[in-house]
């Protein structure tokens, strides 16, 4: 046995024997993954409790799927880092907490437009409406694409309910109840009328309910994406929160 | 083949098919149905393909080929990587002109910025770089292995699977089916897919390795090895995830924010560090030594580069979130380990070109060799300014800006890309028995529009990059914020129309391989000036 | 103590000696005199490949 293993590391054998190669080879680019990934499971200081923090409403989560389709992230990012010129522009930094329900994160890695991460209430729905549909029109300099068909396509619901199932089975903390009524709280979040939204509110606090795409009646990929982008950063009350530890 | 064998294949493409119209009947999204639809059009296409060789003599016999290298796939391979990159290079084209000119959007759902990235991204790095490794991986492992390529015609399958790969995560991108992980972007039906390609891809090239008649198994097969292992150990974990429904493309992470964060990009820097780098340094440890015909420099440095540099690069990955919600020690790690891949880097680097030292003249007269050589120079910048970078103090500057974009195409345009076509350029007249290229000064002019074109992209995009950096923290005496996002927008527009030229320039090279490459296969050498000699002169 | 420091304690000690004493090896090895003859061998596999399997 001891020979085997010093035949092993004869490193005339390694170069000879394609199965040790491959052996060596793999436990040498296995150490760094595990050493580094398998602790952020288990530590406890990787993610600090944060309170306000509730998974998506269904809309907000079409909306952010319309996010990804598009590629919003090849060209914005929604982590702000700790340093005095982003948190001046765009808000307190990101917590890990808050994208302890993106499945996937959305941090990108290139801002050719400015941070996400707060966008949340910072403008209104018809800012962000001529925006989506004409960039220029409300920020000459853009160089961002228009995207007026979102004003066209209606928002596809039939299968919504699957689509929060799903988030569950991956571990985002939606109730059976939200899974049933995903169909009918779509609706009633971009109602104009509010109908549904005091249930809505029960199930998902802070959640804010209107007619965002300007056409009352309609259901519209606009309605989502704006209702999405609408509430980026506004759940936790920075006001009152106090980081845990220095450590980060 | 005899009738059973066809008839048996083209029950399976059969069957296919009409699952893959069931399967479109049934889907809940468009790019799904689409897709659907494409795969009952490839098994048909296939079935058509094999229905040819159909006989009802059940038994034919076939000439054994064993003993020769099948180069069948190789050549194949070769014209996949030329094809695949004018593609490539010409989406990034379309992309650079869109950020300098937005109207090119054309604001339609397929043609904006969003979903053009995507394809612009796999079609250099795994179209491109992808049919490059494999074809090469696969002409290098028999001649150094003395050995036909293992498991018959499993090659072909690796082969026309990686196409088929290709296709559909291109034509999704277009339909917005994405799984927004960068480099990892096709959905979960596509990754199944090709982690079987993959297996097929390790099977033919470990197999081939384990049946040689060469004792050592030459340094170049473990880069090309260390490259097949770990991409599909990064690719199977970084991608898993629920899909939504069997019948749509749609799927959820099964990781989620932090943690999902540091597992793309321990997927995502290691794409470049064994996709991008140790394969194509298995292709620098063969094609250079054998374009200069001599033996690499150091055998033993290589050695300890290859350890060294998969030891370390997996370690990399965090360096990509600097300063994020990434606790602070793995950050640290991520830039240490960084730092010091610094080391192997140059230490291959040197390897590589002092390979030449003694035949430094070669530079002259052989332009594909000078292409080999620029394309080190360029990975021995690329693995400075990769580390540089990585430094948390100047990650805060550079990181979000251009100057990332700059680093990654000097290395992708300048390491993978020259050393890919000079690879390239090495094996047609080989494998299609041609005494040699048709134009020796077309490479040349390939060689200068290529260098020319990284030089305009890279300096663009260092300038550009660094002025956006500065711009978002400069401050005023009364301590406001000087500049609004969208003045660093504008002040980005010259920058990008350099960056477009640039890249144009690049493609412009790439099309003038295409001709020579072409004229090159139909046959004939051009009559050229001797080498060295002053054109006048010819 | 947490278990990140001890995992900490443990990379800046015995983990970082022992990877060092590996690459030590490994470089020891590679380079040993008696190494030189063999490595030339295989240092001239590309060049006399052109033979057929």
């Amino acid at each position: 046995m001891t020979m085997g293993i010093l035949e092993m590391f004869n490193h005339a054998n390694v170069e000879r024997n394609a199965t040790v190669l491959l052996v060596l080879g793999f436990i040498a680019v296995a150490i760094g993954g595990i050493i580094e990934i398998v602790p952020l499971f288990y530590l406890q200081n990787t993610i600090e409790k944060v309170e306000g923090m509730r998974p998506y409403t269904p809309l907000e989560l079409a909306g952010r799927n319309i996010y990804i389709r598009e590629g919003c992230y090849t060209c914005h990012s929604q982590m702000i880092r700790p340093f005095r010129d982003e948190t001046e522009r765009y808000g307190h930094y990101s917590l890990a907490a808050e994208s302890m329900f993106d499945h996937p994160f959305q941090w990108g890695s290139k801002r050719t437009g400015p941070d996400l991460a707060r966008v949340g209430n910072r403008y209104s729905d018809d800012w962000h409406r001529e925006h989506l549909v004409d960039p220029r029109s409300v920020v000459p300099e853009s160089v961002m694409p228009g995207y007026p068909f979102l004003m066209q396509t209606e928002v596809s619901a039939k299968y919504i309910a699957d689509h929060l199932r799903s988030n569950q089975m991956v571990g985002v903390p939606y109730t059976d109840e939200m899974v049933e009524k995903a169909q009918a709280d779509m609706a009633a979040q971009a109602s104009a009328m509010g109908e549904g939204a005091e249930e809505l509110t029960a199930r998902y606090p802070k959640v804010q309910v209107r007619d965002f795409d300007g056409q009352p009646g309609r259901l519209t990929e606009m309605d989502a994406l704006v209702a999405y982008l609408q509430m980026l950063g506004t759940l936790v009350d920075f006001s009152t929160f106090k980081a845990e530890t220095e450590s980060r | 083949m005899n009738g059973y064998g066809v008839a048996a294949k083209l029950a399976a493409l059969g069957g296919i098919a009409l699952l893959a119209v069931v399967l479109a009947a049934k889907g809940h999204d468009a790019g799904y149905v689409f897709h659907a639809y494409l795969i009952a059009a490839t098994a048909i296409a296939f079935a058509v393909y094999y229905a040819r060789d159909f006989s009802f003599a059940l038994v034919t016999s076939r000439p054994t080929t064993e003993d020769r290298y099948l180069d069948g796939v190789v050549k194949a391979g070769m014209i996949a990587t030329v094809f695949w990159g004018v593609a490539g290079f010409l989406v990034g084209v379309v992309i650079a002109a869109q950020l300098a000119w937005p109207a090119l959007n054309l604001d339609l759902p397929w043609t904006t910025f969003g979903r053009l990235r995507p394809l612009h991204t796999s079609a250099v790095v795994f179209a491109f770089g992808g049919n490059a490794l494999i074809a090469t991986s696969l002409y290098v492992v028999q001649r150094t292995c003395r050995a036909r390529l293992a498991f018959g015609n499993l090659a072909w399958f690796v082969f026309w699977g990686y196409q088929i790969f290709i296709v559909f995560a291109a034509t999704g991108y277009l339909f917005g089916i994405t799984e927004s992980r960068e480099y990892a972007e096709p959905e979960w039906y596509v990754d199944i897919w090709l982690t079987l390609v993959w297996v097929a891809y390790f099977l033919v090239f470990f197999g081939t390795l384990l049946k040689r008649k060469e004792p050592h198994i030459y340094v170049a097969n473990w880069f090309y090895l260390a490259f097949i292992v770990t991409i599909a150990m990064l690719h199977i974990i970084n991608n898993l995830a629920v899909p939504v429904s069997i019948f749509g493309s749609k799927s959820y992470s099964l990781f989620s924010g932090v943690q999902d964060a540091l597992i793309q990009w321990w997927y995502g820097h290691n794409a470049v560090g064994f996709f991008l780098t140790a394969g194509f340094l298995g292709m620098m440890y063969y094609f250079v030594p054998k374009r200069a015909n001599r033996p690499v420099y150091s055998y033993r440095l290589s050695i300890v580069h290859f350890w060294s540099i998969i030891f370390l690069y997996i370690w990399a990955g965090p360096h990509h979130l600097h300063y994020t919600a990434l606790p602070d020690w793995a950050q640290t790690l991520g830039m240490v380990f960084s730092v010091m891949l610094w080391m192997p880097s140059w230490g291959g680097m040197i390897n590589g070109l002092m390979t030449l030292s003694g035949a430094w003249d070669k530079l002259r007269t052989d332009p594909v060799l000078r292409m080999m050589v620029m394309s080190v120079a360029f990975y021995g910048m690329a693995t400075f300014e990769g580390p540089m970078m990585s430094i948390k103090s100047v990650n805060s500057l550079s990181h979000y800006t251009d100057w990332t974009i700059g680093h990654v195409h000097s290395s992708a345009l300048g390491w993978v890309g020259l050393i890919s076509m000079a690879a390239v350029y090495d094996l047609v007249p080989k494998l299609w028995s041609k005494s040699g290229l048709y134009s020796d000064r077309l490479v040349s002019w390939h060689f200068w529009l290529a260098t020319l074109g990284i030089v305009l992209y890279a300096s663009s995009m260092w300038v550009s990059g660094i002025m956006q950096g500065l711009m978002w923290r400069e401050y005023d005496d009364q301590g406001f914020l000087v500049y609004s996002f969208a003045d660093s927008v504008a002040a980005m527009h010259p920058y990008y129309v350099i960056r477009m030229l640039g890249g144009l320039l690049f493609l412009t090279g790439a099309l003038v391989m295409v001709y020579n490459l072409v004229r090159t296969v139909r046959g004939g050498e051009r009559t050229q000036a001797l080498p060295g000699a002053p054109a006048w002169a010819s | 103590m947490s278990t990140y420091e001890i995992l900490r304690h443990f990379a800046d000690s015995w983990g970082l000696l022992g990877l060092t004493l590996i690459f030590v090896f490994v470089v020891a090895f590679v380079f040993r005199p008696g190494s030189r003859a063999r490595y030339g061998k295989a240092a001239q596999i590309p060049l006399n490949d052109e033979s057929e399997a």
